[in-house]
């Protein structure tokens, strides 16, 4: 593949770093009129809310930070990606990979932009509708402000250097650059998250709330479960929209070399995307451990209560993530020579994958009619009972992650025929290690019903390390199988059908939505705490929305932020444009003219 | 289940392939469409007691996503799917059958609107939550109780001192029989004799997901404070649980939820752990 065609400017992005001041000081100015006539006022105890009239306080602020928190994943996670990308490119020698790295790059300084403008008007909205526990929060947490401060202007410093950096510095010292960028990243994201988990389950305080020990405030229970479960999410989501701004490059493309370009950057964001969704459950389940461990009130709250209808909308949400990321490595066969003798596995994989998401997606509690629960004896129907509880969850998900390693698999070796001389049994041996894991999986989710909760929840440990381990070695023994294949062609790059870049649009919304559905989920779980059991909401807004309410306006979310993420593209599209040139006859055309032909 | 159903799903699914094939060739739109049609029978009418409508069309949407990611994961078969839809609306041979289908897709909407329109009303079903979140703290006459780091008191008796555990598991069989199988039943399904004056019904302990997936304390607090301590939170709960601190003493309830657990079998859901 050549990418002689693909148009790439590099000095057409300047100026990056004033873009989030006027959107910043346009946001204060606005707070300040809505603030200023408290501001005005004499000076008397200060308020413990504000309103702002026609829209909810708590509503603006929810949108506000998860749009920020949005932008901030992206922010953090493209870097990780773009750097590793990069670095092979460097150890390979292959140019396209360096190209590649850098379209994924230039998303990130705009998106940079939206990050510090929509974290502006969250510390100001903080400060304006919530001075009370702002002013906790600083108490608390003080001391961690200036590296957090220090490190965001470092994290600026990183970013444009790694962005206008690109060709200009030698390649070692770019890739420190990168790499610098990544740690200082996390460290803020790190940062954030100690002020955010304190306020589900704090620690380091007395019982007047006092602090005691900031490491104890910073180390609460769910402070590591969410740095880890973040940073791997963040990857998957900024994967999966990198790889929709590949779609969407790809769908206007206007030349077959532009087309094979974009389609690899698609098939490479979202391989980044499902690289970091296998272990997701995996951390996510661990926080909600901690959840319960922290205290059983705010387990049973989002796991059994108040919020547990939100957790099947994600299991549909996930369910259909896992469908659509196997769909798209489906359709990707169609770019390779050799795939069609895998096509008659397609069927058996979407079989267990619909039996597994079916499950996933069963609820404990049923919406039913008086008469179908008299019918079922009760709220709970017999048979589908045992589907309802983390047992047969688990043992979904990780057969659904089997499953879509299995398709991975298939892509993998499509155009491959393996000439080692222990081939056959090598495929047995794989076969083998998949038999032996699915059974002792599946064990494991029925042997879960005979024991004790505790016992059961320390039954999903083997369970994903028994996937994991087949995963691992099945991917050893492959790369060991197919070491000198014999090729049955080279991939077609940009031979896919449109239908494909859709699926991945589509895996961008579910990832995005997921995302916005999870963050409410967390903050909400609180109920009517600012900080759990220590600091109440005593505002207006201290009960918990409806359902519908909330996914409306987490909808709404998702829409503002796909909004801006269309300018981020075309923004980013722009720097691949030709230069300016006026038409011949216009006015500008005639200026020149004039210009170039007056005498000296 | 239902056997006899499902398993004449199987047996018509079996004769489509092996006999009716050989007269008539099916393409990959029609599979499908017939693969829907036994899953949605077999959700119907395969599963006893009948599963709730809701389950049935979260069961089929899921089905419906997966057979359309099926018959569009492969461009020649789409493309051939196409093609046959374009000649079952074009070509003239299949001019009465196109007559056919036009007709009878209304009809059956017309059917079904008629049916559901002469169903019996029933109240609207709703989501129910069914494990209501518990306070921080309680308050058991006039004592301050955290529900978060409470323990039964008794339970250390299992390994210390058995006679005295198993006296207080006397004491809460006695309790049990006297206050609360009326409701939950003499063998704790949730099927005692007032149990089909009350909807919901009952709890049954019975079940793994009731007190075997909950803390102690969470057992304490409810049977305490009963339906009037539930939170104001995903009401309403329409409980009919009676505050029993009104009627028994903190020991007599720490010891009907040892029996609770001694009968069942379950063991409770141990406390904190992880970090």
């Amino acid at each position: 593949m050549t990418t002689d065609s693909i148009p790439v400017v590099r000095t057409t992005c300047q100026g990056a770093w004033w873009r989030g001041l006027p959107a910043g000081l346009a946001a204060f100015v606005l707070l300040a009129l809505v603030a200023g006539p408290a501001w005005g006022m004499p000076q008397e105890a200060a308020p413990e809310y504000r309103a702002l009239p026609f829209i909810s306080s708590r509503v603006l602020m929810w949108a506000v930070a998860e749009l920020h928190l949005m932008f901030a994943a992206f922010v953090l996670a493209v870097p990780m990606f773009a750097l590793v990308i990069e670095f092979i490119g460097y150890r390979t020698g292959d140019k396209r990979y360096d190209q590649l790295a850098y379209d994924f790059t230039k998303l990130l300084s705009v998106s940079f932009s939206f990050t510090a403008t929509l974290g502006a008007l969250l510390t100001f909205g903080l400060l304006v509708f919530y001075p009370a526990l702002t002013q906790y929060l600083v108490k608390i947490f003080s001391w961690t402000f200036l590296p957090y401060v220090l490190l965001f202007f470092l994290e600026a410093f990183f970013l444009y250097a790694y962005y206008y950096g690109w060709g200009k510095l030698s390649p070692r010292l770019h890739l420190f650059i990168g790499l610098m960028l990544n740690l200082v990243g996390t460290a803020i994201m790190f940062i954030a998250n100690a002020w955010l988990t304190f306020m589900n389950t704090p620690n380091g305080i007395d019982d007047m709330g006092n602090l005691t020990s900031l490491w104890e405030a910073i180390n609460n229970y769910t402070w590591m479960p969410i740095n880890i479960h973040r940073l791997i999410a963040n990857v998957a989501f900024g994967g999966a929209i990198g790889a929709a701004y590949g779609a969407f490059k790809f769908l206007g493309a206007k030349t077959l070399a532009a087309k094979a370009h974009y389609d690899w950057m698609g098939y490479i964001g979202i391989f980044v995307a499902i690289c970091a969704l296998l272990p997701l459950p995996f951390a996510g389940y661990w926080l909600g451990v901690e959840i319960y461990a922290y205290d059983q009130s705010l387990g049973i709250t989002l796991m059994g209560g108040t919020f547990s209808w939100l957790f099947i909308v994600q299991a549909v949400l996930i369910g259909n993530l896992f469908l659509a990321a196997n769909y798209y490595l489906w359709l990707s066969m169609a770019r390779i020579p050799g795939a069609e003798r895998f096509r008659g596995f397609i069927k058996y994989l979407l079989g267990v994958i619909t039996l597994c998401f079916i499950v996933w997606a069963t609820p404990h509690s049923l919406v039913a009619t008086v008469e179908e629960a008299r019918a079922m004896g009760g709220s709970h129907h017999p048979i589908l009972n045992v589907l309802g509880v983390m047992s047969a969850k688990n043992t979904a998900v990780n057969l659904l992650i089997l499953t879509t390693y299995v398709s991975f698999l298939l892509y993998r070796r499509a155009n491959k025929e393996a000439t080692v001389s222990w081939a056959r049994i090598g495929n047995w041996i794989q076969f083998g290690i998949f038999a032996v894991v699915v059974i002792y999986v599946v064990f494991l989710g029925v042997y879960g019903y005979f024991v004790d909760a505790q016992t059961r929840i320390g039954l999903s440990r083997p369970q994903v390390l028994s996937v994991l381990f087949a995963m691992a070695s099945v991917t050893v023994i492959d790369l060991f199988l197919f070491k000198n294949a014999k090729s049955r062609g080279e991939i077609v790059w940009g031979k896919i059908s449109a239908r494909s870049q859709y699926a991945l649009f589509f895996l961008a919304i579910t990832f995005t939505w997921l995302m916005g559905l999870m963050g409410y989920v967390r903050a909400g779980m609180r109920q009517h705490w600012h900080v759990y059991g220590v600091m109440r909401d005593t505002s207006v807004d201290a009960f918990t929305p409806t359902l519908g309410f909330a996914g409306g306006v987490v909808s709404a979310i998702v829409i503002v932020f796909f909004l801006l993420i269309a300018i981020v593209f075309f923004l980013a599209g722009l720097s691949g444009r030709k230069d300016w040139t006026p038409k011949s006859g216009s006015r500008w055309n005639e200026e020149e003219t004039t210009v170039s032909t007056e005498p000296a | 289940m239902n056997l006899f159903v499902l398993l004449g799903i199987a047996a018509v699914m079996v004769l489509i392939q092996q006999v009716l094939t050989r007269w008539i060739q099916l393409n990959r739109i029609a599979w499908l469409g017939i693969w829907w049609v036994a899953l949605w029978a077999a959700f119907s009418y395969g599963i006893n007691p009948p599963l709730p409508n809701s389950i049935i069309v979260l069961f089929m949407a899921i089905i419906t996503i997966a057979l359309m990611a099926y018959l569009s994961a492969d461009n020649e078969e789409l493309e051939e799917a196409r093609q046959s839809i374009v000649r079952f609306m074009v070509a003239q041979e299949y001019r009465i059958a196109l007559v056919i289908v036009l007709l009878v897709i209304p009809a059956a909407v017309a059917a079904w609107t008629y049916a559901s329109m002469n169903e019996a009303p029933q109240p609207p079903s709703s989501g129910r939550t069914i494990h209501p979140p518990p306070p921080s703290s309680i308050t058991f006459a006039g004592n301050s109780i955290d529900l978060a780091t409470a323990n039964n008191p008794y339970r250390e008796l299992e390994h210390t001192d058995e006679a005295a555990f198993a006296a207080h598991v006397a004491n809460g069989r006695r309790i049990y029989f006297q206050n609360c199988f009326y409701c939950h039943g003499d063998n704790m399904q949730g099927a005692g004799m007032f149990a089909h004056g009350y909807d919901p019904l009952p709890a049954n302990f019975n079940d793994a997901t009731t007190i075997a997936m909950l803390q102690e304390s969470y057992l304490f607090w409810r049977i305490a404070k009963g339906a009037p301590g539930l939170p104001s939170e995903s009401t309403p709960w329409s409980s009919a649980m009676p505050a029993w601190e009104l009627f028994l003493t903190e020991e007599e309830i720490w010891d009907v939820i040892l029996f609770l657990y001694e009968y069942t079998g379950y063991e409770p859901r141990a406390q904190g752990m992880p970090h």
